[in-house]
């Protein structure tokens, strides 16, 4: 699958408490999360966010709670990927599982706020519209291609216990 | 090759000889954890997977304790989704408000986690069931809920970091100030994605209640799982609250450490991390010119009776200072009951200070104690993000209990030595 889209960037340490603040927490709802996205770093994100663009952000992106709450509003923003220098472990793993793509690239530098980038989810090829400038994601172990390509774990679990036929 | 603990709990949970830091597996769970913010979103993820009943109603544990007793309608709503699933699923681990607490501080006393077990927790901190040799480690709700279906999990192996500490810990120095300390020299991201082992000389001398304030906060670190040697102390703790057998693992000789970090920590003083990280940490007695409003001791890394005794140790015969809210939250029914008793209760009342029913409330910014605008705080909670307690233009500064009570007293910042003298 293939995104060009505009880009909206962060630095390091973007915790889970500004993806989505715990007051927002006595909800599950996707719609409202997707309101209060980023709030805590960037209150006009939600607002400027447009179906299909892409996040591109620092070191350890999802730090902090295991709340998959985070991903889900990032997610119901209508946010297309989000690509990190490194992601903190459980935001990984949630976003993987609920099938928001994300993509790991230590070598991402020199992309800005409203560059527009090509982006391969497949091939983890990185394209900065705006610069020229390619880079290349790390690469998915053969297991989470396969939940990936499930779309998410809930379909995996059906697959496994038989619950959907092959 | 020698393994590590780490990799010997999961080795032993995939039926598997040996395993190697990078290895994907799957992973049978000895205990699923979750709460009244994570479950709810599990239980509708457990429904979609098309399984009626889960694999083990033994093997889950239900804690709504982080917006309970509830704080509002949808709270409340959340709140009976977790209750309900929990009666129809016959969930034998479920603690309803009255009979609850922290679920971290709860789990372990309950006698649920026992060394060589694997755990898993939709709720970072998770991880503080190292502390008794366990493998226990933060996942999302959709994990949990593929757990609560099948028993199993899958798990890249960790590579592991090892921590040595070495020397002596001065006074009012414990548990909280090494982990501060540990994640100051790391960073918030220096153990991503590894297993931190804690080891040496000063972990020997350390409490079980200051070896679960380290494990819980190896999350703060990015680490998977944070793990302690087991000992003559956890055996102690264990007594009386575990019957099931269990295996105590070691680490090898030989085991491949990441890296290997060995301090002497003679020469720490009481630590504080300053907003909006835990990896911000200075001594406590250089921030003496920091005004607070409110101060909070409790919370899963800090609820349990050690805790409890250093505050109250130096709040007896002081008061709370004028300008300053101090709320007192014990991790469990039990520990309260013992505070009770112990005459600590009437200590923190008599000092001035507010003392809740246990609730993670204020640590999340969920009720039992939001901050205003500008306000700021010392906790001893685990986070001290933008926002974390309250309004996003607040602070928090994290540090143990006694600087929390010694900052409590003198209305800034204190080193205990300020107020014990």
């Amino acid at each position: 699958m293939k995104i060009q889209s505009r880009v909206h960037c962060f630095g390091d340490d973007i915790d889970t408490d500004k993806i989505i603040p715990a007051r927002y927490l006595n909800t599950s709802d996707p719609a409202e999360l997707a309101r209060h996205c980023l709030e805590d770093e960037d209150p006009t994100f939600a607002g400027r966010v447009r179906p299909g663009e892409i996040i591109v952000a620092g070191e350890n992106f999802g730090c902090g709670s295991s709340r998959e709450h985070a991903p889900l509003a990032i997610k119901a923003a209508g946010v297309a990927c989000v690509i990190a220098k490194s992601f903190a472990r459980i935001f990984y793993r949630n976003a993987i599982n609920i099938g928001l793509p994300i993509l790991e690239c230590s070598a991402i530098e020199g992309v800005e706020t409203g560059h527009e980038l090509s982006v391969d989810l497949e091939r983890g090829e990185i394209t900065d519209l705006t610069t020229g400038r390619t880079y290349r994601a790390a690469p998915f172990p053969p297991f989470m291609k396969e939940l990936i390509a499930a779309g998410g774990l809930v379909n995996y679990v059906r697959r496994k216990l038989g619950v959907d036929k092959n | 090759m020698g393994m590590t603990v780490t990799e010997k709990i999961l080795a032993a949970h995939a039926d598997l000889p040996e395993v190697v830091p990078g290895q994907l597996i799957m992973a049978r769970v000895d205990l699923a954890l979750a709460n009244d913010i994570t479950a709810p979103v599990a239980i509708r993820e457990f429904a979609r997977m098309g399984v009626k009943e889960v694999f083990d109603a033994t093997r889950i544990a239900l804690v709504p304790d982080h917006f309970t007793p509830n704080k509002d309608i949808s709270s409340a709503e959340q709140a009976r989704l977790v209750r309900d699933f929990a009666r129809e699923q016959g969930i034998v681990h479920y603690f309803e408000v009255g009979r609850m607490g922290i679920e971290h501080c709860l789990l372990p006393e309950q006698g649920l986690v026992a060394p060589g077990e694997l755990i898993v927790g939709a709720d970072s901190h998770t991880c503080t069931y190292g502390a008794l040799g366990a493998f226990a480690t933060g996942v999302g709700s959709t994990d949990l809920a593929a757990v609560m279906a099948t028993g199993e999990i899958w798990l890249r192996v960790p590579e592991t970091i090892k921590f040595v500490y070495t020397g002596r810990l001065r006074p009012w120095v414990g548990g909280k100030d090494l982990i501060l300390y540990t994640i100051g020299r790391i960073g918030v991201d220096g153990a991503r994605y590894a297993a931190m082992e804690f080891t040496g000389p000063v972990v020997h001398e350390l409490s079980m209640d200051s070896r679960f304030t380290m494990a819980n906060m190896a999350i703060e670190a990015g680490a998977k799982n944070g793990i302690f040697p087991v000992d003559e102390k956890t055996h102690a703790y264990l007594a009386g609250r575990i019957k099931r057998p269990f295996r105590v693992y070691e680490s090898d000789p030989d085991a491949r450490y990441r890296q290997v970090y060995e301090w002497d920590v003679s020469e720490l003083t009481p630590l504080v991390a300053r907003p909006h990280l835990p990896e911000n940490v200075a001594p406590a007695r250089e921030l003496r010119e920091v005004i607070i409003d409110q101060v909070v001791i409790g919370s899963c890394p800090n609820g349990r009776m050690e805790d409890l005794r250093i505050a109250a140790s130096l709040l007896r015969g002081r008061r709370v200072h004028p300008r300053v809210r101090l709320i007192v939250i014990p991790g469990t029914q039990a520990i309260y009951l013992e505070a009770l008793r112990e005459g600590l209760i009437e200590i923190f009342i008599d000092a001035g200070a507010a003392v809740s029913t246990p609730t993670c409330g204020p640590c999340l910014g969920g009720h039992m104690g939001i901050l205003a605008r500008n306000e700021r705080a010392v906790a001893t909670t685990n986070r001290n993000f933008v926002g974390r307690m309250g309004h996003p233009e607040s602070e928090v500064y994290l540090a143990g209990p006694a600087v929390a009570a010694a900052s409590a007293v003198l209305g800034r910042i204190a080193d205990p030595e300020e107020v014990a003298g």
